[in-house]
């Protein structure tokens, strides 16, 4: 879906630079950001080029998607102004980008919470993160065990290809360490996308999915999460999210070759000001105090 | 004027040979293709691992035996609701309802058929599943069995569309005949004029096995996905997760020539080879029905 967007917005960009050719022809100032990376942000991306190419007639902005790593390397080969990225950049990947003569520089753009939800019916509240680890690799089996209702837990997930499934996997079941080998439970359903995981839970009181916090809609119960067994439960909002104190959230990036200058630098500016930070919070992502 | 009639003649009878072996080359290409991007696999991953009953692929979980068992399970379930039902409605339509009727029955179970698949799996998710599960009290909706219904609906358009135009090229005279010597309708369409049908009936079957198997859009919207081996009959009731669904959820993020890539083109070889079991059992079945009735016959 992200996908067609992006092509749409492409075929448009194309349209307009093609169609009054004398006019770009006249206007040789006009300058070109290339972004490319995280499918989690494409939109996000979209929207700010959207708004700041109305407001800034001589800049123009393409976006596209593909995933963080695609970004990352398309910034490492140069071909991308910024890159957009969903996690934070890899050891190797600066090396090679050191090799190229490349060097990236980290700017956190927003950040992104995930909520663990279930049926309103369901008198579950709150969670400890093990409880969550526990449930998703087959542990915790009944609802009973978790101070519900005596109904089986029917664990719902993204597809494996989807940066929340990862981020889920590494985050919660695997309490972030790495030497932690802890798979989802076999019969963990895979959903092909957030709404899907959202009709399950509406309407099924067994069921306990995640999702970005911006895709969660009213009639759903959000879980209250503890990091520990003791400490405080949370709910995700802005405010939990920004002092870290709520634990499953992370940072969204970009990079640039360098610190940015010229229209990038102007660029990056502006999207950690009010009015983009704006649309960060529109769009259900978590905006940068 | 006589030559170029003949030439007329000798062009037209190559294009139509053409478009023929086209069909042929291009099934032929795609098996190539395949087995190209697919075998690949078996170098990389060991049979063993293959054969295991994990596939969990971003950690190199590689098992394939749950996916086909999947397929199988739901095709299965979807074959024994399209076939009866399928086949029934096509005895209804061709010989028990009046002429006036078969003309509105006929496009309008066809247009059944031109349902999109996307638009069946929203149902199922909307309303079938959540009424399953309340039904039957399962801890979830999302499973093979619906699947299966769902597949079962999209696979009768099929099925009675095939079937009822061999019942209908079933001569006359047979029928005339039955009844002649006493039989009753029933008797008549049980004993005459369906065995008359029989390789038609057996080729709408087949069609609408091959379209239950190879659906992809519904049954990755309502069997769940989750990659268990379905094995026991209460697999039927729990949720799984299909060849089809796997490759198209799978594909598009993956990077090209990896060794998850060479797999999921494994996967869509063992589905063609699958496909081709079927064809050719059913064909075999029609030719020997076919060599008994001429036996009969003569």
């Amino acid at each position: 879906m992200k996908r067609v967007i992006v092509v749409i917005l492409l075929f448009s960009f194309l349209s307009t630079s093609c169609g009054p050719a004398d006019s770009t022809q006249a206007d040789s100032s006009a300058q070109y950001i290339e972004n490319k990376g995280s499918d989690t942000i494409v939109n996000l991306a979209l929207a700010w080029a959207e708004r700041y190419q109305s407001e800034h007639a001589d800049i123009r902005i393409s976006v596209t998607g593909g995933g963080s790593g695609t970004g990352i390397a398309a910034l490492i080969n140069g071909t991308v102004d910024i890159a957009n990225a969903s996690r934070s950049i890899k050891e190797e990947e600066i090396a090679e980008a050191r090799t190229k003569g490349v060097n990236p520089v980290e700017h956190i753009i927003a950040r992104d919470a995930i909520a663990v939800i279930v049926n309103p019916d369901n008198p579950v509240n709150e969670l400890t993160l093990q409880q969550i680890s526990d449930v998703y690799s087959g542990k915790i089996t009944n609802w009973i065990e978790l101070g519900g209702e005596d109904r089986p837990i029917v664990r719902l997930s993204r597809e494996t290809n989807s940066g929340t499934h990862v981020y889920f996997l590494e985050t919660v079941l695997r309490l972030g360490s790495k030497e932690d080998k802890t798979l989802f439970s076999m019969d963990t359903l895979l959903l092909p996308s957030s709404e899907g995981i959202i009709a399950e839970v509406r309407q099924n009181p067994n069921a306990i999915g995640y999702d970005g916090l911006g895709y969660v809609p009213q009639d759903l119960k959000m879980i209250a999460i503890a990091a520990e067994a003791g400490g405080a439960y949370l709910l995700p909002s802005i405010r939990s999210v920004n002092n870290t104190t709520y634990p499953i959230a992370r940072d969204l990036y970009m990079y640039t070759d360098g610190e940015p200058v010229g229209a990038v630098k102007d660029y990056l500016d502006w999207i950690l000001e009010s009015e983009a930070q704006q649309i960060v919070a529109e769009l259900g992502f978590v905006p940068v105090e | 004027m006589d030559k170029s009639l003949t030439w007329r003649e000798f062009v037209i009878t190559r294009l139509i040979q053409a478009c023929c072996y086209s069909a042929i080359l291009f099934v032929l290409l795609i098996f190539f293709f395949l087995l190209r991007e697919g075998l690949p696999a078996l170098a990389e991953v060991e049979l063993e691992s293959l054969s295991n009953i994990r596939w969990y692929p971003i950690e190199e979980y590689f098992g394939i035996l749950p996916l086909i068992s999947g397929s199988l399970i739901i095709t299965l379930g979807a074959a024994l609701i399209a076939v009866p039902f399928g086949i029934g409605t096509a005895v209804y339509i061709s010989e028990i309802a009046p002429r006036w009727m078969r003309e509105i029955l006929k496009p309008l179970v066809e247009l059944l058929g031109g349902l999109p698949s996307v638009v069946l799996g929203f149902l199922g998710i909307l309303i079938v599943s959540p009424y399953l599960r309340t039904l039957l009290d399962l801890p979830t909706g999302l499973t093979a069995f619906t699947g299966s219904l769902l597949l079962g609906g999209i696979a009768v358009p099929t099925v009675v569309s095939v079937a009822e135009d061999a019942l209908d090229a079933v001569p006359r005279a047979y029928r005339e005949g039955a009844w002649a010597l006493g039989a009753t309708r029933w008797q008549t369409i049980w004993r005459v004029t369906l065995p008359a049908a029989r390789s038609g009936v057996l080729t709408a079957v087949m069609l609408g096995v091959g379209r239950a198997i190879g659906e992809t859009m519904t049954v990755m919207m309502v069997t769940g996905n989750a990659p268990v081996l379905a094995v026991r009959l209460a697999s039927l009731f729990s949720p799984v997760r299909t060849m089809t669904a796997t490759i198209a959820a799978e594909m598009g993020e993956v990077a090209n020539g990896s060794v998850h890539y060479h797999v999921l083109f494994f996967i869509g070889m063992v589905l063609f080879l699958i496909s081709l079991g079927v064809n050719i059992a059913a064909s075999s079945v029609v030719f020997r029905a076919k060599k008994r009735a001429e036996r009969i016959l003569s």
